[in-house]
């Protein structure tokens, strides 16, 4: 079935919205001019200025470290529960968790910054744990709401997936933990590496939430970025947004690249065993 | 397939899986607690599931007895819900004032309302733009579909932030639009758009619109062309068919768009505080500065309850949706 011109056109309208901000902020990076949106020449000299910076160089490795241990976490808890729904069957309180994993996909961003806050505060009266509030808080924030994302990627490819294989090993004596690691995990990797992404970016980015359960000494980049944005417009903010952009955009098309191949692989793999077996 | 072969990973993790349960405790442990009628897997789901229970669920029981009782001048700035009284006895003391408060002062429940219409309008807009948006990246030759698709999720990996920033630039009085206007001479004064509602929505709709392309693509690509064929052929106009046919199969895509975009819209802070006007009330700002610059969390958590209380029943058509949506594949 063909396109018809009026939707054609409605795409490329999309598109064209989605991506024009992005282009201008990019070109205006390089504008010379402190004004930002009256182009005074070209020049590299934001970039030169953002590397001086050093409230933002450390807010952007205390991101990162933040970031790459959710992730690391969130994959973890995430492909657990994914599996539990995706393969264990109806057991007690599958409802449940169904339900607490898909909510902090949605929940409004103000009311998980609260409540965690307001939990870490009442678990340091009780417990004395954690003390005060800083990466270790905002680690444990962000594994919440991420685990779920992860979890939604790893399910749906679990869903996809022919399970004969897992119980074809399992009938050979496999156990469950072998089956896991040696047939399960390696054809879910790419859903599970996507999970690994998501979770980091999510946690590079995350802004609100880590404003309620951050405490002095550890601010983010988000915080940073978002309170010289509350001052205004400024070039150097459109250099580290481009900086940011073209890294994400050449990891996730290198990722798309390498999930298409490795999907290709696979089902070739399978296409061939089916046809040995035959 | 002994021990996985030449794929290096996997061959690691079953030599050390191995190497642990013929040696050391984790075989004890287990053989213990199959006899008391755990399984392995009641143990590895364990783990998630409790993580969730003790980090969300016991969060909101948090948020509901601090909604009700009442603020003290103390860090942290509530009172007790509990106090010994004597030896055996527990005084309770519930303060439903903060609830009274959210209903007396007009600038909680405006608010809230004002939130739920931005949020609805919001997911309006996307929807129109959304669906032509999947329509055609579905229709699209093959070989397109991935990189379109790839190009709808680029902004979403992007900076949500950084994304928002943007438009700042573009919408400011001396910012891209303006100047193109004026210099075209189509107006002398510079439209404001920074801090109006207008700004609020266009933030709103472009953050949000890749999560109501994402289900919809799902949705559409699974249509039976067969069936618009068919009621072609028997006479049906495009538009009639569209609304019998194309609408309601891909209704499951629809809801699920909608919700992804209307509730964490309802509690959105970030896209007012930047590009709203200091009238924009939206209940996310409300709560943050109840919270951060009136120090009042017993009333900030009676405004997380409220909103809780609102976006249940969408959150729950969420999830059927979502289930529905999982279930299909199989």
């Amino acid at each position: 079935m063909k396109r018809s011109r009026f939707v054609t056109v409605m795409m490329v309208a999309g598109f064209l919205f989605l991506y024009l901000p992005i282009v201008l902020m990019i070109v205006f990076s390089f504008n010379e001019s402190r004004l930002v949106t009256v182009w005074g020449g070209f020049s590299t000299k934001w970039y030169g200025e953002l590397m001086r910076n050093e409230q933002v160089l450390g807010a952007a490795w205390l991101s990162f470290k933040i970031a790459a241990m959710n992730a690391t976490g969130a994959t973890i808890l995430g492909t657990i529960t994914g599996l539990a729904l995706a393969r264990f069957g109806r057991f007690r309180g599958r409802p449940l968790l169904t339900g607490l994993a898909t909510a902090p996909l949605v929940m409004p961003e103000v009311i998980t910054g609260l409540s965690l806050l307001l939990l870490f505060v009442a678990m340091e009266q009780l417990i004395g744990w954690p003390e005060g509030r800083g990466v270790t808080t905002i680690t444990i924030a962000h594994m919440t709401f991420s685990m779920a994302y992860v979890t939604v990627v790893v399910q749906s490819r679990l869903a996809t997936l022919d399970e004969s294989l897992e119980e074809a090993a399992m009938d050979l004596g496999a156990r469950p933990a072998k089956v896991f690691f040696l047939i399960t995990m390696p054809i879910i990797l790419p859903a599970i590496c996507a999970g690994w992404l998501l979770a980091f970016t999510l946690s590079w980015d995350d802004l609100v939430i880590t404003s309620f359960v951050t405490g002095p000494g550890s601010s983010t980049l988000p915080v940073v970025i978002f309170s010289k944005m509350r001052l205004g417009v400024s070039p150097d903010i459109n250099a580290l947004a481009t900086i940011l952009v073209l890294v994400v955009a050449t990891f996730t098309a290198l990722f798309g690249i390498w999930m298409q191949r490795q999907q290709k692989r696979r089902d070739l793999d399978m296409q061939r065993a089916i046809a040995t077996n035959e | 397939m002994q021990g996985g072969g030449p794929r290096g990973k996997p061959f690691l993790l079953g030599e050390l899986l191995a190497w642990i349960r013929a040696h050391g405790p984790w075989r004890w442990a287990s053989a213990e607690l199959s006899a008391r009628g755990y399984s392995g897997r009641t143990l590895v789901t364990a783990v998630p599931y409790l993580w969730l229970l003790l980090f969300f669920l016991v969060p909101f029981l948090i948020v509901l007895k601090i909604s009700v009782s009442e603020i003290r001048l103390a860090m942290p700035p509530y009172e007790p819900l509990f106090t010994w009284i004597s030896d055996n006895v527990v005084g309770l003391r519930i303060n439903f004032e903060n609830y009274a408060f959210l209903l007396k002062d007009s600038l909680y429940w405006k608010s809230f309302l004002n939130s739920i219409s931005t949020a609805a309008i919001s997911t309006v807009i996307c929807l129109l733009i959304g669906y032509p948006m999947a329509y055609g990246i579905a229709r699209s030759p093959a070989g397109w579909r991935n990189l379109l698709l790839l190009l709808v999720m680029l902004p979403f990996w992007t900076s949500f932030l950084l994304r928002v920033y943007a438009w700042i630039g573009i919408l400011k009085n001396n910012g891209v639009i303006n100047n193109v206007l004026m210099a075209l001479g189509i107006v002398d004064e510079p439209i404001v758009m920074l801090q109006t509602n207008f700004a609020m929505y266009i933030g709103i709709v472009y953050s949000y619109l890749p999560f109501m392309v994402l289900p919809l693509y799902t949705a559409v690509e699974k249509l039976d062309n067969s069936l618009l064929e068919a009621a072609a052929d028997l006479g049906c106009r495009p538009v009639k068919a569209f609304f019998r046919i194309t609408v309601p199969l891909t209704k499951a895509g629809i809801i699920a768009g909608c919700m992804l975009v209307f509730i964490p819209a309802v509690g959105e802070f970030v896209i007012p505080a930047l590009l709203g006007g200091p009238d924009a009330l939206m209940i996310g700002r409300v709560l943050w500065e109840e919270f951060f610059n009136n120090r009042d969390w017993p009333v900030a958590s009676a405004v997380a309850i409220v909103m809780l209380f609102v976006l249940v029943i969408p959150i729950m058509i969420y999830q059927r949706s979502q289930g529905q949506q999982l279930g299909a594949h199989r």
